[in-house]
């Protein structure tokens, strides 16, 4: 137990040292969750801009209530030159320009963004027809009616929050086991150790319980910038984050571990991690929901620990499930260790050989 | 009769079509200062390391304080303390907080590892983290951390290696201290100086075998090297010393008179008899003599 206590404490006031480490484990992932927050928060669906050019009676006489939704879908400027509005549309700068001739209201816009031509013409074709009908005096036949519904889609924070997490876990928790492991057998450190009284079991537990630490951590410090700064909402079901992360370490602690038994060099057993953690992160939904992603990519993520640990941690931080709901995932993280960790554990080397 | 503290008895090491280590026998008493000397590539290196219970020979057995290296035992290694080659040390962590985590370690007090840090001149740098420390700091660290829980053998990997010579001098007090606290110490070297000036016997390697092996005075005597005798040539006539020495060498060297003799003591009773000291001075044989007398070929460490 000393022993144990021993070497954790040299590796943690080691880590606490390095402060390129404590960078890319702790800021680095809040510096993304702030730009990919900025690019998908706010504004989820973007507005269309467009210029009025002079006088165009559908967009002057509008009622305040009736312009509030309009401005939901378009960015309304005003220009006095046609000439110099078709330019700007041409230019990309504007999505179509709009100008009344006679009764005629006539919208120039660029075929390049169908989306925006559609969102466009379907407001401008409302308006016009509430016009016709009020020029009518005929009260309308039909109406709509919105109402929102709370679905299953999440807010980008919501689902950000723990993919960005669970990245910042995976590279951290990974690149720790496979840097301690080749630098240790690098500089023989491993091999004095074998030497002294303490054993692999501590030498490996001194790495474990070092890495479980670091991941809290990141937990807390991760989810606090976010509920504090960004909004994020927690679920009442937030403490099962607690084990899930634990296990979720284990799991990339057993990734590094198996990277560093097969590489020499500190400096390949960082491009290995990278290379693994990278892509794993991409796959298994950290930057982006993987509704996106095809039927085949999503169920190949399957073999991935980070997508268990990604489907968990919103599950239990936003949508707050039960303990039975995330046993699954749970098992499938510690599952993944197990076996990682074995092979592993076939691979080891006290030395290069 | 004190027992042998360590014991080779016909080890042998290939790796691949390499033989690193080809059959090789000695003992250590206990208290003794041993020193294995050879090139690079001799093989020290992986006796060492066979010895130490870090590798498994592939024939061959080695004991070390009577008990077997392998397989690894652990009532051993509180009671060895290991340098190797490389300073295996802790990142980011200060002289200090690193023999004191090798203190923890082997479970002896912190006022231990104080004391060992401040015996090896290592007490300014207390607070200095290891990557600052310079090659002769580093490697007083490292023989410190070794000896940190008071261990009976010792065993020294080329403690020496890439320090400057004022460095090295400094260690070597330091080891032979080592020596006169009782412990049994045990040290690779490819400096034939080193293994002169520290151990009470030395066993020469080459190509994964021990040629010889003996104190450094009979290693040079056996190699039948001879020691070089220079005097002004004025008072002395080299045709006479020739018949009265006919054993001896006798070369005219400008205004020199060199006499090359396995027997010097003999030859300074003639000189001084003749008050022809007038000059004198005398290079014994060296380990170097012996080794090129052994090998027939040019030592290159």
């Amino acid at each position: 137990m000393t022993g144990l206590l021993t070497l954790a404490r040299a590796l943690a006031v080691g880590y606490w040292r390095d402060r390129l480490a404590l960078f890319f484990s702790i800021l680095f992932p809040l510096v993304f969750l702030v730009i990919i927050g900025g690019l998908f928060g706010g504004d989820t669906t973007p507005r269309f801009p467009v210029v009025v050019v002079g006088e165009v009676e559908v967009f002057d006489g509008l009622p305040p209530q009736t312009r509030a939704q309009v401005d939901q879908v378009l960015r309304i400027s005003h220009s006095p030159d046609l000439a110099e509005a078709l330019e700007q549309v041409r230019r990309g700068d504007q999505s179509a320009a709009i100008v009344q001739q006679g009764s005629e209201v006539v919208v120039h816009y660029s075929a390049g963004d169908p989306t925006a031509v559609g969102a466009v013409r379907g407001v401008v074709d409302a308006l016009v027809q509430g016009a016709n009908l009020a020029a009518a005096g005929q009260p309308p036949r039909y109406t709509v009616a919105a109402e929102p519904v709370e679905d299953e889609s999440l807010q980008p924070i919501q689902y950000l929050t723990p993919g960005i997490l669970g990245w910042a876990i995976a590279a951290a928790a990974s690149f720790a086991a496979a840097v301690t492991l080749v630098s240790w057998r690098q500089n023989g450190l491993l091999r004095r150790l074998s030497l002294s009284p303490v054993g692999v079991p501590a030498v490996v537990g001194a790495r474990v319980l070092v890495s479980l630490g670091i991941a809290l951590v990141q937990t807390v410090v991760f989810v606090g910038v976010a509920a504090g700064l960004f909004g994020l909402r927690l679920a009442d079901s937030w403490w099962l984050a607690i084990p899930l992360v634990l296990a979720g370490t284990l799991a990339f602690l057993s990734i590094g571990l198996l990277a560093g038994a097969m590489v020499k060099t500190v400096e390949t057993a960082n491009i290995v991690t990278n290379v693994l953690v990278i892509p794993m992160a991409f796959l298994s939904g950290s930057f982006f929901p993987l509704s996106l992603a095809p039927e085949w990519l999503r169920t190949c993520s399957l073999v991935l620990p980070l997508r268990h640990l990604n489907d968990a941690m919103q599950d239990v931080l936003a949508r707050g499930v039960g303990v039975a709901s995330v046993l699954p995932q749970l098992l499938a993280l510690l599952g993944f260790a197990v076996v990682c960790s074995a092979i592993a554990v076939w691979r080891f080397r006290w030395e290069d050989a | 009769m004190p027992a042998a503290a360590i014991m080779a008895r016909e080890l042998q090491k290939r790796y691949g079509e390499t033989v690193a280590v080809d059959g090789v026998s000695f003992e250590v008493e206990t208290g003794e200062f041993f020193g294995l000397l050879g090139p690079n590539g001799a093989g020290k290196t992986t006796t060492l390391e066979i010895i130490e219970g870090l590798r498994r020979p592939d024939a061959g057995e080695a004991t070390v304080l009577g008990m077997p290296s392998w397989p690894r035992n652990p009532a051993l290694r509180p009671r060895i303390g290991v340098q190797l080659q490389t300073s295996a040390f802790f990142e980011r962590l200060t002289a200090a907080e690193q023999i004191a985590a090798f203190a923890r370690l082997y479970r002896v007090p912190a006022s231990r590892a104080t004391a060992m840090l401040a015996a090896f001149g290592l007490a300014d740098k207390a607070g200095t983290r290891v990557e600052q420390l310079s090659g002769g700091q580093r490697q007083r660290l490292s023989i410190a951390c070794a000896l940190v829980h008071d261990p009976e053998v010792v065993f020294l990997d080329e403690p020496t290696a890439g320090l400057d010579p004022q460095a090295r001098r400094n260690l070597w007090d330091l080891l032979r201290g080592i020596n006169a606290d009782g412990r049994t110490v045990i040290l690779t070297t490819h400096y034939l100086d080193e293994a002169e000036v520290l151990c009470q016997r030395v066993a020469i390697m080459d190509h994964g075998r021990i040629l010889r092996c003996g104190t450094p005075a009979e290693l040079i005597r056996d190699a039948g090297a001879v020691s070089r005798i220079t005097v002004e040539s004025g008072r002395l006539d080299a045709d006479e010393l020739r018949k009265r020495f006919p054993e001896a060498t006798v070369r005219e060297d400008g205004d020199a008179l060199v006499i090359a003799t396995r027997d010097p003591g003999t030859v300074l009773t003639e000189l001084a008899g003749r008050d022809a000291v007038r000059g004198l001075s005398v290079r014994g044989a060296t380990l170097e003599d012996a080794f090129i007398a052994l090998t027939g070929r040019e030592y290159r460490p």
